[in-house]
């Protein structure tokens, strides 16, 4: 560590200004800070600073995201050698997923830091590392076969598109990876929807029929029964790392206890999910309004978007109340979407996305509401 | 109407040249720093629906561009007659014959593109930049500088419209003018067939532009 910290002052020099390669500035700025929690002080006036900064709070989501990584990529080769009879022990799987998933990730990493320090530098702004959550959760929300061109072109349309058209990290509307999802999905629904989710089918080593998901087929009208405890745990085809509820939930914990993700949203998108199924189920009629309103939760990639997606500090409301309605609404939206629209499988992902544009207006009415309220009781 | 405006032209001609420097700035106001589409955001409309392929959109830009020469002239050689309260009917009524002129013309001879433009042609009568151009300039001036706003305003469309269909064409389906560019395992690209793709590249370069020539929206 000592070493490090002495390396990195030696070579600080040449990075400042008048240095030889003071054009750098900022992929160094943003190499130090990611290493070195920063020696700022506040000047003037009486502050509180939080110890921890931007990027250590990303660091934690990214903490809370790997046991979703792992289980997805043990997941990614269970599927896959299942599919095929063969028997395979965890490492097996391992190896095989890691393989599968590791690329990915690489690409979503290059790819995406590549243009944020890019725009850093040209902009002159420091870098802060927005793009390390987004460049993991685009992995795990899509599926393994995923040609990484595509995964390539996505990122590069989440962070342009999604984020440095509106001035960078803080300043999106819109959650970075659902926008790289949604581009994926609308683009090349081909490579994003149907029987594509257990790894191998495109190549024909697998059998087509095997890789269904539950959405899926309710989206075409079958019936469908939902093994709770599989769907619980995971073992079901599906996006790469948003398949097992209970990897989702670690992560809610991590999240929650560091103080980093909302429990006020996750819990209301809990609920928004639950009212709107069992009103559904009350109706009744077709397979997916009879679907068990708790089956929502654990199928598809409500957990992992309630968890992960509505919770991004950025594009959330920012009221309290505020994310009360906010998480709600999703939950609500995302049932809807599901049962309502069989062109869309899935519903979280176009829910979230439709709350995020709708935050500023939800935390307009709130924060208006609370002025009132305030001036009602001054007046009286 | 075209004897008419040729008529007017060589009149216009002996008091103010046709080209002075004023009347040039007619012309290339709209293409750039005053543009309907990217600056006024006028006519937004039909440059997200009918931009998914170069030819179609090459045909509406013609299109329009005859629709706004024609109806300037004309309404500015009214100008003087429209009585004020009911300008807006006769302003409409110029350019939806004008437009019926326009489909049945695309519907005898280039009947494909007529049926992939659809009610596009038609709704050429509530474009924006049509009738703005008709209520701002048409009815104060002389047909002479009216042509040449009509002029400038169609090719701001096109300009704006051209560039859009390329992008949209080439990524989208992978062809230029219908012709296989992009090679045969090009898969196409969803977002760039549908509207929000035009809306996305219609973004890009509203931004390029205004990055080059300093343009920024007053507060």
């Amino acid at each position: 560590m000592k070493f490090l910290r002495n390396t990195l002052d030696k070579i600080k020099p040449n990075f400042e200004k008048d240095g030889k390669l003071h054009f750098l500035h900022s992929t160094f700025d943003a190499l130090e800070t990611f290493m070195f929690v920063p020696n700022h002080t506040t000047k003037g006036g009486a502050h509180i600073r939080d110890g921890i900064d931007l990027k250590r709070t990303m660091f934690t989501v990214i903490i809370a995201l790997v046991p979703a990584l792992l289980f997805g990529m043990w997941n990614v080769g269970e599927l896959h050698f299942t599919a095929q009879n063969i028997d395979s022990f965890i490492i097996d799987n391992l190896i095989y997923g890691a393989m599968k998933v590791v690329p990915i990730i690489v690409v979503s990493y290059l790819v995406g830091l590549g243009i944020e320090f890019a725009f850093c530098q040209v902009n002159g702004h420091p870098v802060n590392e927005g793009f390390l959550v987004s460049g993991m959760l685009i992995p795990l929300i899509v599926p393994a076969d995923i040609p990484l061109w595509m995964v390539a072109v996505a990122t590069a349309f989440a962070v342009i598109i999604g984020k440095e058209v509106f001035g960078g990290t803080g300043m999106n509307i819109l959650n970075p990876a659902l926008t790289a999802r949604v581009f994926l999905y609308i683009a090349y629904p081909v490579e994003m929807a149907g029987d594509i989710w257990v790894s191998g089918i495109k190549d024909g080593l697998v059998d087509a029929s095997s890789g269904a998901t539950y959405l899926g087929d309710l989206g075409v009208g079958k019936a469908v029964t939902v093994d709770t405890y599989n769907a619980f745990m995971g073992f079901m085809p599906g996006s790469i790392g948003e398949t097992s509820t209970l990897m989702c939930l670690i992560g809610a914990a991590i999240l929650i206890v560091s103080g980093i993700g909302s429990w006020r949203i996750m819990l209301a998108t809990v609920i928004g999910a639950l009212g709107m199924g069992l009103i559904l189920n009350a109706i009744g009629g077709n397979p997916y309004y009879d679907l068990p309103a708790y089956q929502h939760l654990i199928i598809g990639g409500f957990a992992f978007g309630a968890v992960f997606m509505a919770t991004d500090p950025v594009s959330a409301a920012h009221t309290q109340r505020g994310k009360w309605i906010y998480g709600i609404l999703i939950g609500v939206l995302t049932v809807l979407i599901r049962v309502f629209n069989p062109a869309y499988p899935e519903g979280i992902m176009f829910a979230i996305l439709f709350m995020n544009v709708m935050a500023p207006l939800v935390d307009n009415y709130v924060v208006k509401a609370n002025i009132k309220r305030r001036l009602n009781r001054v007046k009286a | 109407m075209s004897t008419e405006t040729q008529a007017v032209e060589v009149e216009v001609k002996e008091r103010e040249p046709l080209f002075s420097k004023k009347n040039r700035k007619l012309i290339s106001n709209p293409l750039d720093a005053d543009n309907p589409i990217t600056v006024q955001v006028l006519g937004v409309c039909s440059a997200l629906a009918v931009t998914v392929k170069l030819i179609p959109t090459l045909y509406m830009c013609i299109s329009v561009l005859f629709v706004m020469i024609f109806s300037n002239v004309a309404i500015s050689l009214l100008r003087n007659v429209i009585p004020g309260r009911i300008r807006i009917i006769v302003q409409l009524l110029v350019v939806a014959s004008l437009v019926a002129v326009v489909d049945q013309v695309l519907q005898a001879f280039a009947y494909d593109v007529s049926k992939q433009l659809s009610v596009f042609v038609g709704l050429i009568i509530t474009n924006c930049i049509i009738m703005g151009r008709l209520e701002a300039f048409a009815l104060a001036n002389k047909p002479g500088p009216a042509f040449l706003d009509g002029l400038g305003n169609g090719l701001g469309y096109a300009v704006i419209l051209i560039p859009v269909a390329f992008f949209r064409e080439l990524f989208g389906s992978g062809s230029l003018f219908g012709f296989n560019v992009l090679g045969e395992n090009y898969p196409g690209n969803g977002v760039m067939m549908s509207p929000v793709g035009a809306c996305i590249v219609l973004g890009l370069l509203i931004w390029f532009q205004r990055s080059r020539n300093g343009y920024t929206e007053e507060a």
